[in-house]
């Protein structure tokens, strides 16, 4: 549910939504997953999204890059439809740069492959200028040493670093993170929220599920509650930790602040 | 209070890393670990040096020490021993040896046989090695290899041709078994991916051919390769023997590796896909670049053992009447200066169809190892 009032109080300066979710419902066989979801993401904005898990926060965002199809309503990606239109899917996917919770690196390919991939194979960007590429984005995660190792040689932290390098180096306009430091082990958090900070700083519009309160506090325009499919509750960080409206927020909040 | 000592005696981090105990390494610890673990282990290990001091000695004695290298029949052979069949008679393989290897090829082009061999080790080579330079060009000579090889062997387009019912032994065995081979890979990838098609038609051709090849024995597809596919022909076509020997064994085996496939297509975690996707790639490019190379290093024990299974099943083409190595072997056994020397006969088919498949099996393991690049996700 949309509360209109709120979003007069985003602090962005005025830009033209380039995210545009109308009415949207998902249903995994007879389960409806997602409930007429309305949402707008302007660009450069910084949306949290978080809710007890089932609620369809990483299913809302897997519907944005057609990891997931969703079946009634409307998402409009910088100014191109989602529908069954292979070409406009394979639009949005090469803008919209996705990362996971299991990292999902390709095991096979060094971390700098890993990053070129894409450059070479989806934008036919010439080898040599490819790789000088992503070096620039392996040091701007702060890791341009690993870049000739293979995954399963690299800590947690460090693959989800390489990750986001490779979704960088698609110069995407959109970034998705689903969960990215859900399974990282605790002292390297820290590793992957810095970069994605430095990410947020840069101007870039990110959409996170995550349960990192600092992280919301310190980058989030809007923070985005979901349950039940639905969304309950959508306001600036501030006032969405110091005074939620909802019961439920104010119940989910209290489990994951006093734990 | 000693205890206290010996626990403040390093700061962290800073205890030297030290030998350990003599009896835990070495050939010593070796022989402790492998051989004397246990009083069973003790009893085991005394009984399999019997069992090798009581076969190994006498196996090489007939194979090796006491046999006959030359001779012109069994009888001369027998001769030459302390007493007769002592020893084995190599003289019978001598002989024989280039039936074995060319069949009936007829003496003069057998030049031809030579040439495609050593073409073949070289698109072999070209294949398995990383490294050479031109590699892109070594891939393509090995793709048109099939066909170089085949107007070699049967010749046409200039060359003298050559009859397939000349074809035999040893020569039969690697055409059918590097036919097989070479063609069953790709078709039973194209036939994992059509299984696992979005699109339930292609689905289900794929499905009803590879149940169909795997519900039915190999000798039976040979037996329609030979009798029946000439009901379903025009009348008065001819369809070589051989090529649809070739195409059937091709076929039974390409279902096996779409199953073997497929289980490495299935290993695969889905975040893997989602990856591929994410980052836009289609559907071919992700299979390509992300998706089969992983899921072919997976089945690599799969494939390769199937490869190895083709490559002996190759020999049922006697029952219809082809002379490969073990075929042409036995007609010889009928030769009256040579007869009862079966065991040589075996033993040398056997090692040779060892070595094929040692091979095979020795260089998928290393292709194993080469390709680990740490724990998979």
């Amino acid at each position: 549910m949309n509360n209109p009032d709120d979003t007069q109080n985003i602090s962005v300066e005025p830009a033209e939504p380039i995210i545009t979710i109308n009415g949207m419902h998902k249903w995994f066989g007879d389960f409806h997953v997602l409930k007429n979801i309305n949402l707008e993401v302007r660009r450069g904005e910084r949306i949290v999204i978080c809710g007890p898990s089932g609620s369809g926060k990483s299913t809302l965002i897997r519907c944005i890059n057609r990891l997931e199809e969703h079946q009634q309503g409307t998402i409009t990606v910088d100014g191109t439809e989602l529908t069954q239109d292979l070409k406009n899917i394979e639009i949005i996917r090469s803008e919209v740069g996705m990362v996971f919770q299991q990292f999902n690196l390709f095991p096979h390919l060094t971390a700098l492959e890993n990053v070129t991939l894409a450059p070479i194979w989806v934008r036919k960007m010439p080898r040599a200028e490819a790789e000088e590429s992503a070096m620039k984005y392996l040091e701007r995660v702060k890791i341009p040493e690993q870049a000739l190792k293979y995954p399963g040689q690299l800590s947690g932290g460090q693959q989800q670093r390489v990750a986001i390098a490779r979704s960088l180096c698609m110069n995407p306009r959109i970034m998705l993170f689903d969960e990215p430091t859900s399974a990282l082990d605790p002292e390297m958090i820290k590793e992957v929220l810095d970069v994605m900070i430095e990410l947020a700083e840069s101007g870039m519009t990110m959409l996170v599920v995550t349960h990192e309160m600092g992280f919301a506090t310190a980058v989030a325009h809007r923070v985005i509650f979901m349950d039940e499919g639905q969304i309950i509750e959508e306001r600036p960080p501030r006032e969405f930790f110091e005074n939620p409206e909802h019961e439920r927020t104010k119940l989910f909040l209290s489990q994951i602040l006093h734990h | 209070m000693a205890q206290n000592q010996a626990k403040q005696a390093y700061a962290a981090g800073a205890h030297p890393d030290l030998p350990p105990p003599v009896r835990t390494t070495g050939p010593v610890g070796w022989i402790r670990a492998n051989l004397l673990s246990s009083p069973l282990n003790i009893t085991l290990t005394l009984l399999s040096a019997w069992l090798l001091w009581s076969i190994v000695p006498p196996v090489l004695n007939w194979a090796l020490f006491d046999a006959i290298w030359s001779a012109i029949d069994r009888k001369d052979c027998w001769a030459q021993m302390d007493e007769p069949r002592a020893g084995a008679c190599w003289a019978f393989i001598r002989g024989s040896f280039r039936l074995f290897i060319y069949g009936w090829y007829p003496e003069p082009e057998r030049w031809r046989v030579n040439v495609a061999f050593v073409l073949l080790l070289l698109a072999i080579v070209g294949v398995l090695r990383d490294n050479l330079p031109g590699k892109k060009y070594w891939l393509w000579f090995a793709v048109a290899f099939p066909f170089i090889g085949a107007w070699l062997i049967v010749g046409g387009f200039g060359l003298t041709p050559v009859g397939t019912q000349k074809l035999g032994g040893i020569l039969l065995t690697v055409i059918i078994g590097v036919t097989g081979i070479t063609f069953s890979l790709p078709l039973g990838i194209a036939l994992a991916l059509g299984r696992r098609s979005k699109l339930p038609a292609l689905r289900a051709v794929c499905v009803i051919f590879i149940e169909f090849i795997r519900g039915v024995p190999l000798i039976t597809l040979l037996f329609v390769a030979s009798t029946m596919l000439t009901y379903f022909l025009p009348p008065g076509s001819t369809f070589d023997l051989l090529m649809r020997v070739l195409i059937m064994v091709t076929l039974f085996s390409a279902a096996y590796i779409a199953e073997v496939v497929r289980g490495g297509l299935q290993g695969l975690s889905s975040g893997q896909y989602e990856a591929a996707d994410s980052l836009g790639l289609t559907y071919w490019k992700a299979h390509r670049l992300i998706i089969l190379p992983q899921a072919l290093k997976i089945s690599i024990p799969g494939i390769v053992n199937t490869f190895i299974g083709l490559y002996k099943d190759s020999v049922l083409v006697l029952i219809i009447g082809m002379m490969d190595i073990l075929g042409l072997g036995r007609a010889r056994l009928n030769d009256p200066d040579w007869l009862g020397l079966a065991p040589e006969l075996y033993l040398f088919i056997a090692l040779f169809f060892f070595l094929c498949c040692f091979s095979m099996a020795r260089y998928s393991l290393s292709l194993e190892k080469k390709l680990e690049t740490g724990h998979a996700q």
